[in-house]
């Protein structure tokens, strides 16, 4: 129970750095802050991973695990590199 | 390798995502900001590949190779026009990522997992000790549940949203009775998970949530508009980060935790944002129409003999004179892919000495932030791209404003007319520049299903056609004169 409530704290008070951050985003760069979230979100990777299972795993935790790590590894590459592209555009001048 | 070190490396992935989303608060800096966060994903990804053990390779390996494909070609391919259907698909990919990593979870506990569509309706005999002891057990069933459901619904509603971007879907369709219809499928889901969360065996129970979920996301995005895909992605992106967080107390896992609730908070921002600029409740997004309230306003009255239209030659002898142009774009713009034309327009002005600038409304386009995108492809300088509030006061001293496929957020009547349906909504005030050009192809409403008093103003010009051939005349027209 003690571990929960630490991940708890850690939930709300990420939620309200969460709000601080983003309202000081401008709205020029909205859609970069999109796609990097969506970057940032794809760190479902590292639960992907834990929850891939082993040889021991039923075959149904092992295909869910192959989807997880798939999906995720989509949004980490893909979000960043679009990300970055996007991004590159802003800074030419 | 120690929990306390793999919980520190996590710890410092987290701080890298923070600063990642702080270098994105300047143009200068979000670059870095950028690289930063990917830093911190490497790390985060990094350690946990070295922990955990037990694993077979085959399906991570698989996995890895598989997005990592996906993931580039999209990412590399896809146009600025498109970007609302790119971040859309990843929205899903996220929501189903936090969907599967449940579902495996939850399997894996069980240690039983089904084989066969009929094995999932026989009960497996385990409670919920077996999730974590006492509360914690509960509690861990609860997020699988609550996982499964939003990141399910951010699955499918995700795709129905790349769909009416792509206009693959373009009409509405809705479930009969409307929210009603929604509600009921909301509160099956959520019983179907108090359910599971007694009866941690029953496999039925959980295929239901899923079930209900992935209908409940269809439901949710199919009756709304495709003008209204701002808030929808904005909220759908909140999800993906909420389901992502829920994933992370499933795990015990701070960093899933830290990252899904920065996401969590981004959507839920935009999603705010974008329904202030609309004058509209989430609510009213979601489930309602655009108010029907007032007379309906006939379209023939406003416009009847008043509209004056011109030829881009004689736009272009307005631009020779003028001091100060504001040029403002909408969706119009991304679908004749203008952008770059209508930078080359600004440049030729610009030549001349003219000042120009352009007026960006928050929901211009098809997601937060998308006409600055595109007018950054087209190489205009960001501090060019000015926001609604910052733009208002300077059209008394504008001598022409270029509206090139925008038409609600110019609307006067959001402005003047009590009884209408959009009153009260920010809009971007053109009226009061001393010329006004609008392209468009006819005299045909926005999405508000409105006519817009703009276009019969004494000082409105109206061009029509496609706006990348008229903006293109314009500047050469402008380009000849001497």
């Amino acid at each position: 129970m003690e571990i929960l409530i630490l991940l708890l704290a850690l939930f709300v008070l990420s939620l309200f750095l969460g709000v601080e951050l983003i309202t000081k985003v401008p709205p020029t760069l909205h859609t970069p802050l999109m796609s990097g979230t969506n970057a940032v979100s794809g760190i479902t990777l590292v639960g992907a991973l834990l929850a891939a299972g082993g040889d021991a795993s039923p075959m149904l935790v092992n295909v869910l695990g192959f989807i997880a790590v798939t999906l995720a590894t989509i949004n980490v590459v893909g979000g960043y590199l679009v990300t970055n592209r996007m991004l590159a555009m802003f800074k030419r001048k | 390798m120690s929990p306390n070190l793999i919980n520190f490396i996590y710890l410092v992935a987290g701080v890298l995502f923070i600063l990642g989303i702080k270098g994105l608060t300047k143009p200068k800096t979000a670059v870095r900001g950028n690289m930063l966060s990917a830093l911190g994903m490497l790390m985060a990804v990094a350690v946990t590949l070295l922990t955990i053990n037990d694993v077979d390779y085959r399906y991570i390996v698989a996995g890895v190779v598989v997005g990592s494909l996906v993931g580039s070609i999209m990412a590399l391919r896809i146009q600025m026009t498109s970007m609302p259907q790119m971040v859309a698909l990843l929205n899903g990919f996220g929501g189903g990522a936090s969907l599967t990593i449940a579902l495996a979870e939850y399997f894996s506990t069980l240690g039983a997992a089904p084989t066969s569509m009929a094995d999932m309706l026989v009960p497996v005999a385990v409670d919920s000790s077996a999730f974590g002891v006492g509360a914690e057990g509960t509690f861990a069933l609860i997020a699988i549940g609550l996982t499964v459901m939003i990141g399910a619904l951010t699955l499918t509603g995700s795709f129905i949203a790349f769909a009416k971007l792509q206009e693959l879907m373009k009409k509405s369709y809705g479930l009969p009775g409307g929210p009603i219809g929604n509600a009921i499928l909301v509160l099956g889901a959520l019983a179907a998970v108090v359910f599971l969360v007694l009866n941690p065996g029953n496999m039925a129970a959980m295929l239901t949530i899923v079930g209900l979920a992935l209908l409940l996301g269809l439901f949710l995005v199919m009756p709304i508009g495709g003008a209204d895909m701002p808030v929808v992605i904005a909220l759908l992106n909140s999800y993906s980060g909420i389901a992502a967080a829920l994933a992370g107390f499933i795990l015990g896992n701070t960093v899933l935790i830290i990252a899904g609730s920065l996401v969590g908070t981004s959507g839920l921002i935009l999603t705010q944002i974008m329904c202030v600029a609309m004058n509209r409740s989430l609510a009213n997004v979601l489930f309602g129409k655009m108010a029907a309230g007032g007379e309906t306003i006939d379209a023939d009255e406003v416009y009847a003999g008043k509209v004056k239209s011109a030829q881009p030659d004689e736009v272009a002898l307005m631009l020779e004179v003028a001091q100060r142009v504001v040029i403002v774009p909408g969706y119009g713009m991304a679908m004749a892919q203008a952008q770059h034309a209508v930078r080359e327009l600004a440049d030729a002005m610009e030549v001349r000495g003219v000042e120009v600038e352009y007026g960006i409304h928050p929901v211009a386009g098809r997601m937060p932030g998308h006409m600055n995108v595109l007018l950054a492809e087209a190489e205009v300088p960001y501090d060019k791209l000015v926001e609604m509030d910052r733009i208002n006061p300077t059209f008394e001293d504008t001598d022409v404003v270029i509206i090139i496929g925008a038409n609600d957020v110019t609307n006067p009547m959001a402005r003047e007319s009590e009884g209408s349906p959009i009153y009260g909504m920010p809009i971007l005030n053109v009226d009061k520049a001393k010329n006004v050009v609008v392209i468009k192809r006819s005299l045909s409403p926005g999405f508000a299903g409105l006519p817009n008093p703009l276009f019969a103003m004494d000082h409105t010009l109206m061009v029509y056609g496609d706006g990348k051939k008229a903006v293109v005349e314009m500047t050469t027209a402008l380009n000849q004169a001497d």
